[in-house]
Parts: C-alpha cells; sequence; structure tokens
C-alpha cells in the first residue's frame, strides 16, 4: 500500500485516537502513517459493538417480562458472564443464577444487593429495576456517543 | 512520593512490539517497531472455528501475547523478569519498589477498564500490554504505545486492569529488563526470528493454524451464507476484518509491518533478495486489503457480484497462494544463513 493511499475515514470512532498503520513512500520506503479509521474495519468494529447492544436489550425485554431479574441485564450491561461475575462477586454460578429469578431476586438481603452495586458500579435504586427504553453500552457506560 | 523515569515514549502500530520497543530503547537498544515484530516472529494465522467469543469463531493474525517479548530479548541475549501474583497488594508493592529504584515496568493489563483508552475499544480483553514509568502520589505513570502521550491512571484503576477478570486473566502479569549485553548478534537474531516465522506459517500439521488455516477459513467462508443466514455471516466476516485491521495490527493482518521488517533487515543483512520478498509481503498485503473492501461492500449490501461469499473465498485462496509463495521464497533465502 502506497502512503497516500492509507484511508483517512474519520468517524471519530476511537475518540481523536489515529492508529499508526505502515505505507510505502514515494522511493518504495516503508514509513508510518496514522489513519483514524478505515469504512470496513470501522463498521465491522460497529457490528461487534451492536452485538452487545442487541444482547442487552434482549436482557432488558427478558427482565420487563418477568423472566429473568435486573442482575441478569447488568450483566450483559457490563459486558460481564457468569464467570466474570463469579469471580467479581465471589458467589458461585448457581446462586447467581438463582439470583437471575425475579422472585428469588425480590428476597435479597441488603448486603447480597451491596455486592451488585458495588461490582456493577451502580446505585440501589438502578439495580431495582431496568431502564424504560433501550440502552447503549458506549454510552451508558463511558458517556460516548457513535455517530451513526 | 513522586517519582518520574526520564522515558522516551514513542507510539507503535501494535502494544506488545511498542513495549517492547521502549523497554529496549531505555536501555540504548535503537530498535523500529518492524524489527521488534520480525525478530520476535510476531506474524501468523490462526483461524478456529471450535472456539467462539460471542458466538463468533477466533480468528488471530498474531501469535499468543507475551510471545513477542519472550522471543526478541531471548533472541537478543537481555535478561528479563517475568512476574505474575497471587496477592494483589504485593503486586502494587512490587512494582512502587522497581519504580522507586528506577526501572521501568512492563505489564498486561485488562483494557474494560483502562479509563484512558478509546471507549470503543473497551471490550473485555486481557491482553494489553503498558509501562508504568513513574508515580506521583497515588497516580501511576503511563506509556501506552497506542497513545500518543504518558497518561495518567490512578493505583485503584491499574490495580483494577491488572487483575482484571474474564478469559486469560493477566493475574498482575509484570516484566522487566534486568541486563543488557554489550555487544549482540541482530543478524541471527534476525535470521531465526524468519526462520520461526516461515516454521509457523508452512509447517504447522493442524488445519487451523499458519496457512493451512488461511485455506480451511476459505472454504468456511463460502458456506456461511447458507449455513447461518446472512445477518450471522456478516458477522463472522466483520470478525476477520476487525482482527486482521484493529488496535495495531499496521493494516492488512501485520503483513505490511512484516514487510517493513524485510526491508530493513534487507539493509541490515546487505541482502537484496530479502528486499525483493518485502515487495511480495506488500502485494499480499494489499491482497488482504482487497479481501476488506470485498468484505465492506458486502457489509453494506452493495456487493455487485451474484455469489459474494464465494468471491471473497477466492479472494483468500488467492492470498494464500501468494503468501505461500512468499514464504517459500524468505525460507530459500535464510535457509543457508
Amino acid at each position: 500500500m502506497k502512503k497516500e493511499e492509507v484511508p483517512q475515514f474519520d468517524e471519530n470512532l476511537l475518540n481523536g485516537i489515529k492508529e499508526i498503520q505502515y505505507a510505502v513512500d514515494e522511493n518504495g520506503n516503508y514509513t508510518e502513517v496514522k489513519s483514524p479509521g478505515w469504512e470496513p474495519k470501522n463498521i465491522a468494529l460497529k457490528q461487534a459493538l451492536n452485538i452487545v447492544d442487541e444482547m442487552i436489550e434482549d436482557a432488558r425485554q427478558q427482565v420487563l417480562n418477568e423472566e429473568k431479574s435486573p442482575v441478569y441485564f447488568y450483566m450483559y450491561l457490563k459486558q460481564m458472564d457468569l464467570t466474570i461475575l463469579k469471580e467479581e462477586t465471589r458467589f458461585p454460578k448457581f446462586i447467581i443464577k438463582r439470583h437471575f429469578k425475579p422472585a428469588v431476586f425480590n428476597k435479597l438481603s441488603v448486603s447480597t444487593l451491596n455486592k451488585y452495586t458495588s461490582v456493577f458500579g451502580i446505585t440501589k435504586e438502578q439495580l431495582l429495576k431496568v431502564p424504560e427504553k433501550p440502552v447503549k453500552a458506549l454510552e451508558y457506560n463511558f458517556g460516548f456517543k457513535l455517530n451513526n | 512520593m513522586e517519582n518520574k523515569i526520564n522515558f522516551n515514549h514513542k507510539m507503535s502500530a501494535h502494544c506488545e512490539n511498542g513495549v517492547t520497543a521502549n523497554l529496549l530503547r531505555f536501555y540504548g537498544i535503537e530498535l523500529s517497531e518492524p524489527m521488534i515484530f520480525g525478530i520476535g516472529s510476531g506474524l501468523f494465522f490462526f483461524y478456529m472455528p471450535l472456539i467462539k467469543m460471542n458466538g463468533i469463531p477466533v480468528t488471530s493474525f498474531r501469535p499468543l501475547p507475551g510471545l513477542i517479548f519472550k522471543r526478541v530479548t531471548s533472541r537478543l541475549g537481555i535478561k528479563v523478569n517475568v512476574q505474575q501474583f497471587r496477592n494483589q497488594k504485593k503486586a502494587m508493592q512490587d512494582l512502587d519498589i522497581l519504580i522507586q529504584q528506577g526501572i521501568p515496568v512492563g505489564m498486561v493489563v485488562g483494557v474494560y477498564d483502562l479509563t484512558y483508552f478509546p471507549p470503543a475499544y473497551r471490550f473485555r480483553f486481557n491482553a494489553h500490554n503498558i509501562i508504568a514509568v513513574g508515580k506521583e502520589n497515588t497516580n501511576y505513570y503511563i506509556s501506552d504505545p497506542i497513545m500518543e502521550k504518558i497518561e495518567l491512571l490512578n493505583s485503584e484503576d491499574l490495580l483494577k486492569i491488572r487483575f482484571a477478570k474474564g478469559t486469560y486473566k493477566p493475574k498482575g502479569k509484570m516484566y522487566y529488563i534486568k541486563n543488557v549485553p554489550k555487544i549482540f548478534d541482530i543478524n541471527s537474531a534476525i535470521i531465526k526470528g524468519m526462520k520461526h516465522t516461515c516454521r509457523d506459517m508452512l509447517t504447522i500439521p493442524f488445519p487451523y493454524a499458519g496457512l493451512k488455516g488461511i485455506n480451511t477459513l476459505a472454504k468456511h467462508v463460502k458456506k456461511w451464507p447458507e449455513k447461518l443466514g446472512e445477518r450471522k455471516a456478516k458477522l463472522y466476516l466483520g470478525q476477520v476484518v476487525r482482527m486482521q485491521e484493529e488496535i495495531g495490527t499496521g493494516g492488512a493482518g501485520f503483513r505490511f509491518l512484516y514487510a517493513a521488517f524485510l526491508q530493513e533487515s534487507s539493509k541490515i543483512m546487505n541482502n537484496s533478495d530479502l528486499n525483493e520478498i518485502s515487495e511480495q509481503m506488500t502485494e499480499v498485503g494489499d491482497l488482504w486489503r482487497e479481501f476488506g473492501v470485498a468484505a465492506g461492500r458486502i457489509f453494506k449490501d452493495r456487493y455487485p457480484g451474484e455469489k459474494p461469499y464465494d468471491e471473497v473465498s477466492d479472494l483468500l485462496l488467492n492470498i494464500r497462494k501468494k503468501e505461500e509463495n512468499t514464504f517459500k521464497n524468505l525460507n530459500k533465502i535464510i535457509k543457508p544463513l
């Protein structure tokens, strides 16, 4: 790839950061060129971010349908899985799975709830219900908005 | 406590290359990112449909994290210390002691809680590399090759990312250089690096690694739309493009970086044949970019042909052929050396 062909497709996906690409200059020598993005690469990254958002939304719906408790939703929102949640809370997996049940969740002790709020980094009010509207993980967790 | 090591921070395409290059520079060994990458045999291909992350097969254009640093230092005869911790407090205390002695310390960390990192890259990925180059009160000075300048990170956040949870836990892993030899044989290190990469790409008897892996991917791609449906096929293809282009491959799944290494080596070793291989590797890289462009059209439903997945599969087979010739040619040149 020639230096002047290095894509400069900027959607501010990387918050102003440019990545180094290697390309050849007019004398055929390799040199570093900075690039804010490339369209196929950006689409691929946005697809991956969308999968996360879709899983979160699916979890949110299950909570709204009273099939799952908010713990299940926040696990997805924080990009965790059962293993990570187990390691963070030190609760066994089968206990966490029980906490996914609304009936069990509603009877959880204050200390157990506190454990979840501290692991998820949210308030108790947040933990007790899920947001009313679909959320974007990047915006909710890091205050970062993608321009689509 | 205030302690800031006088550290020459330089950005790089890839974090492990950059950390290794920056650490070596501190000890007076100036090697470019492509040299680090090549000597450390950083080029690879791996497609593993049986291991999935978020339901998508794992593809990689590089070997396991940590290998580049290990190989470069061992091939140059540099003594290093690498350790992991069970005790989190001790992991931070030991880090502080080294910083106080003026030793820059490399660390493997997770990026999800890495506060200064671009939010779109903050996945639960636990193999990022950074260097601690100082401490002021409760803040650490961090040299991160992805970032333009030295960043600040508070000790609480640093502890969190050093003990990130999930797959491939870093367990507080840190590493530093203990001893640098006065003289070293750069030519022999280069040759060792090249031979290793040729072996990795050409001879691993496993259909998912090296060139055989590209072949397997090409065969599978063709079946994706029928087997998985249009939506999931796009996600599978997107994952390949991400691994090919994202977070510091330098473009085309490290192929341009490797071409740069071949070019620099040809000058160091005064061997013009290597420059020819570099040009061939550039062409391979250009083909990977072509594959990326085709994938991009598929993502946007703007692929002109009838059977887009058949055509990207052919592109991959072509890449495999070209890459095979290139590595065979390289192998011929370095075998007698």
